[in-house]
């Protein structure tokens, strides 16, 4: 019994060895990437430890104490009554209290300082939630389309490197609504989190909550929806664009600008097809999405003015890269097919009609 | 109760069933022991449903991109395996042993309100098939146990209403069923048993008690709110008509973390019974496990917002609620010191009682650490909604409440069925339980803490979540081997002739061991006095309260040693049987299916209820003859 006893826990050290060297995992709360989600590891960090010196007394105790009093073949022993020592018990209540009460303090001095104003030079983006993807919207006053409208983007949030970024989380739903209630976008709790950059803070209808980050260095920080938020919450999934001063400003000026019209005949078909009303009444794209610079304008769908810019690597809620062409075609022959629920309609699109509109969007830079 | 005797002519013609035996007497009992037992072998087939449940989350997350559910599927089964192991299994197999060893424990007869108590079951099995038939009727709960509005509300499957109804008649069994068991302890207890001289089993039962007495009106009103936003458009958690949808947050963990102490502190008061009983020592510091499982119910409703950490509550409210859920560690903390100070010194007897008890607080342990963290407040950001909250739940309420259920089943069947399960089989299948449970749930600290959300039906490659996800998978399918080890080794003990050889084979402490295995329909033939805490173990063991030392009682010594044997008890007057507690319960589904279908429905339920509740009034106090 012993041995089992120990190689179970000879097992569980094993595991967090283990753990603790698990290169592949690419978002990972434990390998931070900025400030925020650094100093929430450096609180979880030492109270983790803390926690296993108290696993090994106490487990340790229980096991050596199994042991050493288990009942032996052949005795029949009498031990000694004890029914409780209060000097005892007082003692091994207080000390975990004065352990707590030390873990509380930097806690709590950091629960504020995550809460704190934003400095003055902090990009401002409101995030929206929509069922499933994300949208974003940034509000500083120089970020502004040439239209003088806010920039936007969806699924990937493009920022610059070591600059504060103060996010508003809005639950944005409820634009899509359709006779069929399994295709109306309900307006429903998400939290947005991306664990290399900051823990997760809810996105509540009727509320706007803060988080307050910022990224060290250039990269892809892959993120998703952690609040359950109906049939493909698994599927709501964001990255984090990280981009050095120079690209940051490079970005900045090519997403004020509007789509421009195709020279290659595909993608005008495309445009075309886009911009009016499918034949035989199977509806029109410009009912949810919107590109700048031209009369597409809608807001319930993801923005597609910068669809295949380069930073714009993933599409209808991070499941597929942008540059897949095949995953893109399958996505418009039949949303629903590659994503349950999913609330783009099936226009019942042709092979030619999806051709067009595929190269369409990616000329969409 | 019974002794109130109503003239037979007042019976306008009503009989009451005498049956004691035979299968119809299942259906009209109210015996205590009987009823218990329907409670647990119920229960325990839920436990298998939930199980089977699980295994199908675990085989669909066992591959990237798996295929076995789809997003539909995996919403409801996810959601209908917690709702049926909170529900269906740990609050009715708690209830299964309050049931069952409350009255044998104290010295009654029976529970105070015997007719409420088969009220009580048969009101939980009809909700539990109410909730389980949403799978043939439209769809089973598909928005997770917690049912976070406006998703709950809003969601277009009919599965959420099932689940706002469901939980409404499983909360008026629990409710009754508790105000019952309550009113059993404080007022039904052997002559001299002061309340100090109750087992720790039994504190923890008053507690849970009083914690869903004071816990089941809130989500009650919390789950009214969520029907009548489903079903008479409402918008009570509506924010664009002015609802709030973190109202329902508030009134669901208001109730929900109340009820985790719900599902825990049963299995506190079994282990608090077998550990003394399997180290011959009484356990160390009595009062102050009992004190501090009291402390745990009242502070249990001012941590309830440690679940809403990443809301957005704002500062001010985090750091209240992380203190409080810091200072609930220390009640819950404190209980593992005293049962390592019970079994310190003592003569350890690893029988599969001890060893689940054991196991239960060794596993307890890893879920209070991880529990601490989640006091954290910022540390939670990262942690809350992902596996390292899954597999901290599960250290608590499988590592701790079911490992504890499981010891209390060891412990106990030889009182309940007068044999004893295989003790090798019983070993084996602990040792095959803590490795499976271990390997399914232990790794779940990583893969949340490397950034697997919960209550995602799949996960890409890419994250490096593979590896953990299969070693979790294997592991699940090893508790389910342990299991079916445990269900083979009830039938072939229970193929075995009835019979003891010996009617306290664990040489036990408490009065439920004084009448005969398995106890007879009157529980004792005279209540036995009570003159200290563990009446039992002091008739038999007389200690040098200035050595500590312990001397057996010389045979023949103690005449009382057997005062609560039975010898026929004849004159002993128990409640009749009675079939209206069951026609009463069977209008609440009626009203429930009403309520999504047809008020004509809801007509003829309330009319059957009615017509249980007026026969229940109504029926002579005893069956004649």
């Amino acid at each position: 019994m012993r041995n089992k006893a120990l190689s179970v826990l000879g097992l569980l050290a094993l595991m967090l060895v283990l753990a603790a060297c698990a290169p592949n995992a690419t978002q990972s709360s434990l390998d931070p990437a900025g400030p925020t989600a650094q100093a929430e590891k450096d609180l979880f960090v030492p109270v983790f430890w803390t926690a296993v010196a108290v696993f090994v007394i106490v487990e340790g105790g229980i096991v050596l104490i199994a042991v050493k009093y288990r009942r032996k073949k052949g005795r029949d022993r009498m031990p000694p009554q004890m029914h409780g020592n209060t000097r005892l018990e007082i003692g091994w209540t207080i000390l975990p209290a004065v352990v707590l009460a030390v873990v509380m303090v930097p806690t709590v001095g950091l629960i504020w300082d995550l809460a704190r104003a934003p400095a003055p030079d902090a990009l401002h983006v409101t995030v929206k939630g929509y069922q499933w993807w994300w949208g974003y919207q940034y509000t500083d006053q120089d970020m502004v389309t040439s239209a003088d409208k806010p920039l936007e983007v969806a699924d990937v949030l493009v920022i610059p490197e070591d600059r504060e970024v103060y996010l508003s989380l809005e639950s944005d739903g409820g634009l899509i609504v359709n006779d069929d209630p399994y295709k109306t976008d309900y307006q429903v709790i998400h939290s947005f989190w991306a664990p290399r950059l900051f823990g997760k803070q809810d996105v509540v209808p009727g509320r706007t909550n803060h988080i307050l980050f910022s990224a060290d260095e250039p990269g892809v920080y892959t993120g998703q929806c952690a609040e359950f938020c109906g049939l493909e919450h698994a599927r709501m999934k964001f990255r984090i664009e990280v981009l050095s001063a120079a690209d940051w400003a490079a970005w900045v000026a090519n997403e004020k600008l509007g789509g421009a019209d195709s020279a290659d005949a595909l993608a005008a078909k495309g445009q075309e097809l886009f911009m009016n009303p499918l034949s035989d009444g199977r509806g029109s794209c410009t009912a949810c999405h919107a590109i700048g610079g031209t009369d597409a304008g809608a807001i319930a769908g993801p923005n597609l003015t910068h669809f295949a810019a380069d930073t714009h690597s993933c599409f209808a809620g991070c499941n597929w890269e942008t540059s897949d062409i095949e995953a893109l075609k399958a996505w418009l022959r039949d949303p629903e097919a590659v994503k349950l629920g999913a609330k783009m309609p099936n226009y019942q699109l042709t092979d030619d009609e999806i051709d067009a509109l595929v190269a369409y969007l990616y000329t969409l830079k | 109760m019974a002794s109130l005797s109503v003239p037979a002519s007042s019976s306008r013609g009503m009989r009451r069933p005498s049956a004691l035996t035979g299968f119809w007497s299942w259906f009209t009992t109210v015996d205590h022991k009987k009823i218990g037992l329907m409670y647990g072998f119920s229960s325990f087939f839920f436990f298998v449903v939930g199980g089977i449940e699980a295994l199908l989350i675990r085989a669909q997350l066992a591959q990237p991109d798996g295929t076995i559910l789809n997003a539909d599927q995996y919403n409801q089964i996810f959601t209908m395996h917690g709702l049926t192991m909170v529900f269906l299994f740990v609050m009715p197999m708690s209830a299964a042993f309050f049931n069952y060893m409350i009255p044998l424990m104290i010295g009654a007869r029976d529970v105070a309100f015997p007719r409420i108590n088969a009220f009580s079951f048969w009101a939980f099995i009809m909700g539990g098939l109410f909730l389980y038939s949403s799978f043939f009727l439209g769809g089973a709960p598909n928005g997770g146990w917690f049912g976070y509005a406006p998703n709950s509300t809003t969601d277009p499957t009919i599965g959420m209403t099932f689940y706002a109804l469901g939980l409404l008649i499983t909360g008026i069994a629990s409710t009754a069923g508790a105000v019952n068991l309550a009113v059993t302890i404080i007022n039904m207890r052997a002559p001299g048993m002061s309340l100090f001289r109750t087992p720790v089993f039994i504190w923890m039962g008053l507690v849970v008690q009083f914690l869903l007495a004071f816990s089941l009106p809130i989500i009650t009103v919390a789950l009214f709110q969520l029907l009548f936003d489903r079903r008479w458009d409402t918008a009570f958690y509506d924010p664009t008509r002015g609802g709030d949808p973190v109202l329902w947050q508030h009134l669901f963990w208001l109730f929900g973390h109340p009820e985790v102490y719900i599902l825990i502190l049963p299995s506190f008061g079994i282990i608090s019974e077998i550990i003394p009983v399997f180290s011959r020592k009484p356990l160390f510091g009595y009062q102050f496990v009992v004190f501090s499982g009291i402390a745990i119910g009242f502070i249990g409703f001012g941590v309830w917002a440690h679940h809403m950490f990443a809301v957005g509550l704002g500062p001010v409210a985090n750091t209240a609620f992380g203190l409080s859920t810091a200072i609930i560690a220390i009640p819950t903390g404190v209980k593992i010191f005293n049962w390592m100070g019970t079994m310190y010194k003592g003569d350890l007897w690893f029988a599969t009682p001890m060893l689940y008890s054991v196991g239960a607080v060794a596993m307890f342990v890893i879920g209070g650490l991880s529990g601490v963290t989640h006091a954290i407040v910022p540390s939670d950001y990262q942690q809350t909604d992902t596996y390292y909250i899954v597999a901290h739940f599960h250290y608590v309420l499988f590592g701790g409440a079911i490992f504890g259920l499981f010891s209390g089943m060891y412990f106990w069947w030889p009182k309940i069925f007068g044999r004893q399960l295989n003790e090798k089989a019983g070993k084996w299948q602990f040792w095959v339980q803590i490795l499976g449970f271990n390997l399914a749930f232990g790794p779940m600290h990583i893969l949340g803490l490397q950034g697997m959300i919960r209550r995602e039906y799949t996960y890409p490659a890419s994250l490096g979540l593979t590896f953990w996800n299969q070693i979790s998978t294997a592991g699940a399918y090893l508790i389910a081997l342990s299991v079916l080890m445990f269900i083979i080794n009830v039938i072939r003990t229970q193929r075995r002739p009835k019979g003891l050889a010996n009617e306290d084979p664990w040489d036990a402490r408490t009065i439920e061991w004084m009448t005969s295995c398995p106890p007879p329909v009157h529980n004792f033939d005279e209540i036995p006095t009570i003159h200290s805490l563990d009446e039992f173990w002091h008739r038999k063991y007389v200690e040098d309260h200035k050595t500590g030392t312990l001397v057996p009682v010389q045979a023949g010594a103690a005449p009382e040693h057997d005062e609560g044997r039975p010898t026929g008890g004849h004159a002993i007057h128990l409640p009749s049987p009675s079939f209206w507690p069951l026609v009463a319960a069977i209008g609440l589904p009626i009203i429930g299916y009403g309520v999504l279908y047809s008020w004509w429905l809801v007509g003829i339920g309330a009319f059957v209820m009615l017509v249980g509740f007026y026969g229940w009034a109504l029926e002579p106090s005893v069956a004649e003859g």
